[in-house]
């Protein structure tokens, strides 16, 4: 029984990584409809920028947070601006394959610059201290950290989205486009910012994956698939259904893995396709206006 | 002579191979209202487009307080002082009201206009400002669009249709609120289909057809005879 209460709790806790895959892509597709194939390879390239801040400074990979969020959200900022706003219109198609070409460059010039080796961030310490929950429950403290963290954005993305005016801007303008260029709103900044944004939470989400296991260039892809399942799963539109997502996801795999190590992935997949069966406009869909 | 506040001078605009406006040119004073009628395609709305920066024109210019706007984006349109009220209101669904109209305050241009001011105008948006913008009624939502686009503080306001599938009892609870408008010193092109009130509302009047200025004049000139003439190419 116990054992089971573990396995559900270790899925709960990666559940919050998830849902920040999927925070941020969930968050580019809301503001300008643009489903971003390259996002899973961006997670890979924070956790990479982490390896190299943290080798060349001597920081913990959680210190190195303060300087890795803001050069993702720099990168973010330049590649929105300077190549995807010119794929954006009418169309869905060529943001798709630019992206999908973006994904192809990164994971060729990181196999270029750091070889196909496994790589792993080390926290120290912190990676295996643990908590007593109950009577022979133990948490680890980083995936209960990666887990608060991943509520805290949720909950920040939360309050940016409805309670500032750039989050009013960024729905203004997923509303109705034009019409927010005539409130004096430049969309191409709009989106700079959201894509900004989004390889902000991307960058958090790539620190934690590189301290909680072994990463290489070519893992980016499962990486997009694990938060298209949790944004689809959730409902579009809705962060905390994004978490929640996020969440089922995580459980589906630990339960999977339990049953037999081979079940993993898959029994998340398999989760997922049964809700989108049951479900396809996801548990918690936004409600239209 | 007066320098006009807005001069748009042999304008002509296309949709795809669709000419829309043939050399269209018109006048605007500081402090004036002016009202462009015609029928439905005539190029009324087209028009209002090209000025506000959401449509490129082929040829001709638009120059707004001496200097020329034709190449501007519609967001820099608005900070220099032009707001479009657009046909069919498009308010933001998925915003409150009030929200709304904070979003017409984008650009940050200062003048009178402010939330107190534009609830002193239309008080129903007060009781209002927290429901979704769907969640008003027809008239209201017009309010709304007005509201939202005078909180940028524009010099010239550009109406489109304003009493498009409205009662006439609300188009004229919205107009009776025009001339407090003019008195704040912001200049009306309000396009029309309904005559009489544009007639009512506007000193002087354009009137368009298929795309092509077929009649002009101070409105208290114009008789209905000479007006039907030139709405319908009779």
């Amino acid at each position: 029984m116990i054992h089971w209460l573990n396995v559900i709790l270790q899925g709960i806790l990666v559940g919050g990584l998830y849902a920040m895959f999927a925070a941020g892509l969930s968050l580019i597709f809301g503001v300008m409809r643009l489903v971003n194939i390259a996002h899973g390879d961006l997670i890979v390239l924070a956790a990479y920028v982490a390896l190299v801040v943290t080798n060349s400074l001597g920081i913990d990979p959680l210190t190195s947070l303060f300087l890795v969020v803001p050069i993702m959200a720099a990168i973010g900022y330049v590649l929105q601006r300077g190549l995807l706003n010119f794929t954006l219109g009418d169309d869905l198609l060529p943001p798709l394959l630019v992206t999908f070409g973006v994904s192809i460059i990164i994971q060729n010039g990181l196999l270029e610059l750091f070889t196909a080796d496994s790589r792993k961030l080390q926290a120290g310490q912190i990676e295996i201290e643990t908590v007593q929950m109950l009577q022979g429950l133990w948490v680890g403290y980083l995936p209960l950290i990666q887990f608060f963290v991943a509520i805290a954005v949720i909950a920040g993305l939360q309050i940016l989205f409805y309670r500032t005016a750039l989050g009013r801007a960024f729905r203004a303008t997923s509303d109705d486009q034009p019409v927010a260029q005539l409130m004096g709103i430049d969309t191409r900044h709009v989106f700079a910012m959201a894509m900004a944004l989004s390889l902000a939470v991307v960058a958090i989400a790539g620190v934690f994956l590189a301290v909680r296991a072994n990463f290489d260039p070519a893992i980016g892809p499962a990486r997009l698939i694990f938060g298209f399942e949790a944004v689809i799963m959730g409902g579009l539109g809705s962060l905390w259904g994004t978490l929640a997502g996020g969440i089922i996801l995580g459980v589906a795999q630990a339960i999977g893995a339990e049953l037999d190590p081979g079940w993993q992935v898959l029994a998340g997949h398999v989760v997922f396709l049964a809700i989108l069966a049951v479900r396809p406009q996801g548990l918690f869909p936004k409600v239209s206006g | 002579m007066p320098e006009p506040l807005l001069e748009v001078r042999a304008l002509d605009a296309f949709y795809g191979d669709f000419q829309a406006l043939f050399g269209v040119s018109l006048q605007i004073e500081q402090g004036q209202v002016v009202a462009v009628i015609g029928a439905n395609g005539a190029g009324k709305s087209t028009l209002l487009k090209c000025i506000a920066g959401m449509m490129p024109a082929r040829r001709g210019d638009v120059v707004f307080d001496r200097s020329s706007i034709i190449t501007k984006a519609a967001f820099d349109v608005v900070a220099g002082g032009i707001a479009l009220v657009p046909e069919g209101r498009r308010l933001f669904p998925s915003l409150t009201v009030e929200e709304n109209l904070l979003i017409g305050s984008q650009s940050r241009r200062p003048g009178p206009w402010s939330l107190a001011r534009v609830y002193e105008l239309f008080p129903i948006l007060a009781e209002r400002r927290h429901l979704p913008a769907p969640a008003l009624s027809g008239g209201q939502q017009q309010m709304c669009a007005i509201a939202r686009a005078l909180m940028s503080n524009p010099r010239l306001l550009l109406c489109d249709e304003i009493s498009l599938g409205l009662a006439p009892i609300v188009v004229r609870d919205i107009y009776e609120r025009l001339p407090a408008l003019v008195a704040e010193g912001v200049s009306l092109i309000v396009v029309e289909q309904d005559i009489a009130q544009a007639l009512k509302a506007a000193h002087h009047v354009y009137c368009l057809q298929e795309g092509r200025i077929a009649l002009q004049g101070q409105a208290h000139e114009l008789t209905r005879e000479v007006i039907s003439a030139a709405y319908f190419g009779l």
